[in-house]
């Protein structure tokens, strides 16, 4: 289906800084127009979107664990060394008991490692699901941190142990700049930074160029609404010498579409042969 | 003292203009950003800084190559495959748990103070701010939000202040948890797609259902699509949560925010209206 020649299978995030510049826009794009021989990845895993759009059908759902302390108080002889170890408080140590916080822990392994009676065992604890599946073309996997739970960065790792090999793999990243993103974008060969010309959207664009250089992952940018605001987005990546690969301009149909569950190639079938493009431009810039 | 947080599940659905029109409307408050890692607030608030602190939210390990003897027990103890084959600790990766550093037979590995930001007081031209600068990459942030909101909390009962308004992160996770717990009451922003009713009972299930703190909720851009937006209402209407305004589309806001105005400041029409009564609907006058 694809009339392009794709010469690399390549590993592509989807990041932005700011939230709601079209990431998700970009990468369901991206995936159906590539259309065949793709992943996506949905990493955004505290509000994944991507499933609205793509309606893959799921056929594996599994939970994602994480290890936490089970203190066995019969053999403790309540030292204290658990609690001095633990940088999070998640172990306390108050007279006969042990407390553990499930929440605050990061699964160190400090406590049962330092344990000297061995009275700590790791128990496993469900913070989310993977939802893998896919429809005709499109290779799906999803994650979901379950309500009220802090850490995402575990169901992160489990999506992208789900990478399948030799396809493109499209990533969809969650905003921000914090551990999220490094966990997402970390070991890609590409980033796609989306970005909106707005005072916002520039400034949370030149922080994510900043995580991106510090990962040392090559990079450009694509300017969603580029109609709107100002010009400051393109004067800021001409002095830093970013490339930018695609803009689409603000488009009321554009944005009901998306209100719906539709994508852009859905009303605009024009747009894949840009999304192709994007694509064929990336593997210039990508040497792997 | 009341604490009102602003969230949106979402990213992108108008959060920061919103914060920002309350600052013009609210008269007596403490703004805070806790988007600590993207803060877009004082773009518009345009802070000077009072006060400055540098922010250690916690310690990484670091490897004294001339007494390591590379006996591969700090890698094999990390979970977090931070330590490279030839013994240098990733900064990024690094978690901060002190494993490594506790279990070097040599005691090779020192456990330093990382920075991982800075935090402000500000004057603006709408009262006190409290905002903050995560590090790029840095982790922590749920840390920083605290810190942010204690801090703006400690000025507001100074200057006897009657609202802390916070400008939250999106998502459901960390900052946002940190951002939402305790606080008096949440305004949900969202807007009329699949993708933000889809978030938004998400992020409701978090603030009301989880940690049952009155939420409010209003559609931003409702007439994008207006049966979205009735089917939000009616959603509130169902969970009992107080359904506060909708928010018409205009490009003006985005012209506001180029200005580096609030949309109240740069403008008296619709939007500046519904914001308003958004305000009002939520009974802080």
């Amino acid at each position: 289906m694809t009339n392009i020649m794709i010469n690399k299978s390549l590993k592509i995030a989807i990041a932005s800084g700011k939230g709601g510049t079209g990431k998700t826009t970009i990468a369901v794009n991206l995936a159906k127009s590539l259309g065949e021989n793709v992943q996506l990845l949905d990493c955004d895993v505290e509000e994944p979107n991507s499933h609205i759009f793509l309606h893959p059908v799921i056929s594996q759902v599994e939970d994602v664990n994480v290890s936490i302390p089970d203190v066995d108080l019969s053999k403790c002889t309540f030292c204290g060394k658990c609690q001095e170890i633990c940088q999070f408080n998640a172990i306390v140590v108050i007279k006969n008991n042990v407390l553990v916080f499930p929440e605050l822990c990061h699964s160190c392994a400090g406590c049962w490692l330092v344990c000297p009676e061995n009275c700590i065992a790791q128990k496993e604890r469900v913070v989310g699901v993977t939802e893998e599946g896919g429809n005709s073309d499109v290779k799906f996997v999803d994650g979901r941190l379950d309500i009220g739970e802090v850490m995402s960065p575990p169901i992160i790792r489990a999506v992208k142990d789900r990478t399948a090999n030799s396809m493109i793999v499209i990533i969809d990243a969650p905003p921000g700049t914090s551990c999220p993103v490094i966990e997402a974008v970390r070991g890609s060969d590409f980033v796609i930074l989306v970005t909106e010309p707005t005072p916002f959207g520039l400034h949370d664009l030149v922080l994510a160029v900043e995580v991106v250089r510090a990962l040392g992952i090559s990079f450009g940018v694509v300017i969603n609404r580029s109609d709107i605001g100002d010009n400051k987005v393109r004067e800021y990546c001409d002095s830093e010498n970013i490339q930018i690969l695609l803009e689409i301009p603000n488009d009321r149909k554009i944005a009901e579409a998306y209100s719906r569950g539709k994508i852009i190639i859905d009303i605009y079938p024009e747009y894949r042969k840009r999304f192709l493009d994007l694509y064929e431009k990336i593997e210039s810039m990508v040497t792997v | 003292m009341k604490e009102l947080t602003i969230i949106s599940g979402k990213g992108g659905t108008g959060k920061t203009s919103i914060t920002a029109a309350f600052a013009s409307l609210a008269k007596s408050k403490v703004m805070a950003d806790c988007d600590v890692d993207a803060a877009d607030l004082h773009l518009i608030l345009k802070p000077e800084i009072k006060y400055r602190e540098k922010f250690y939210g916690g310690r990484i390990a670091y490897i004294n190559k001339d007494q390591c003897t590379e006996c591969d027990k700090c890698r094999e103890v990390c979970q977090f495959d931070a330590i490279s084959e030839d013994y240098i600790v990733d900064p990024i990766s690094c978690e901060g748990c002190s494993v490594c550093v506790h279990f070097c037979p040599v005691n090779a590995i020192d456990f330093t103070e990382h920075l991982n930001g800075e935090w402000f007081i500000s004057e603006t031209r709408f009262g006190p701010l409290v905002h903050a600068k995560l590090g790029v990459a840095e982790e922590n942030s749920g840390k920083l939000v605290s810190l942010v909101r204690q801090q703006a909390k400690l000025l507001a009962e100074e200057k006897k202040l009657d609202f802390v308004i916070i400008d939250g992160a999106p998502g459901v996770g960390c900052p946002v948890i940190s951002s939402i717990t305790g606080a008096d009451a949440v305004l949900v922003v969202t807007e009329p797609t699949l993708s933000g009713f889809h978030d938004l009972k998400r992020v409701v299930q978090l603030s009301y259902g989880h940690f049952h703190i009155p939420t409010f909720v209003c559609v931003n851009k409702y007439d994008l699509n207006i049966d979205i937006s009735d089917k939000i209402e009616k959603f509130c209407q169902i969970e009992n949560i107080d359904f506060v305004g909708k928010i018409i589309y205009d490009k003006i806001v985005t012209q506001a925010m180029v200005q580096g105005k609030s949309i109240i400041e740069f403008s008296d029409g619709a939007v500046a209206k519904d914001i308003t009564n958004i305000w009002k609907n939520m009974g802080f006058n």
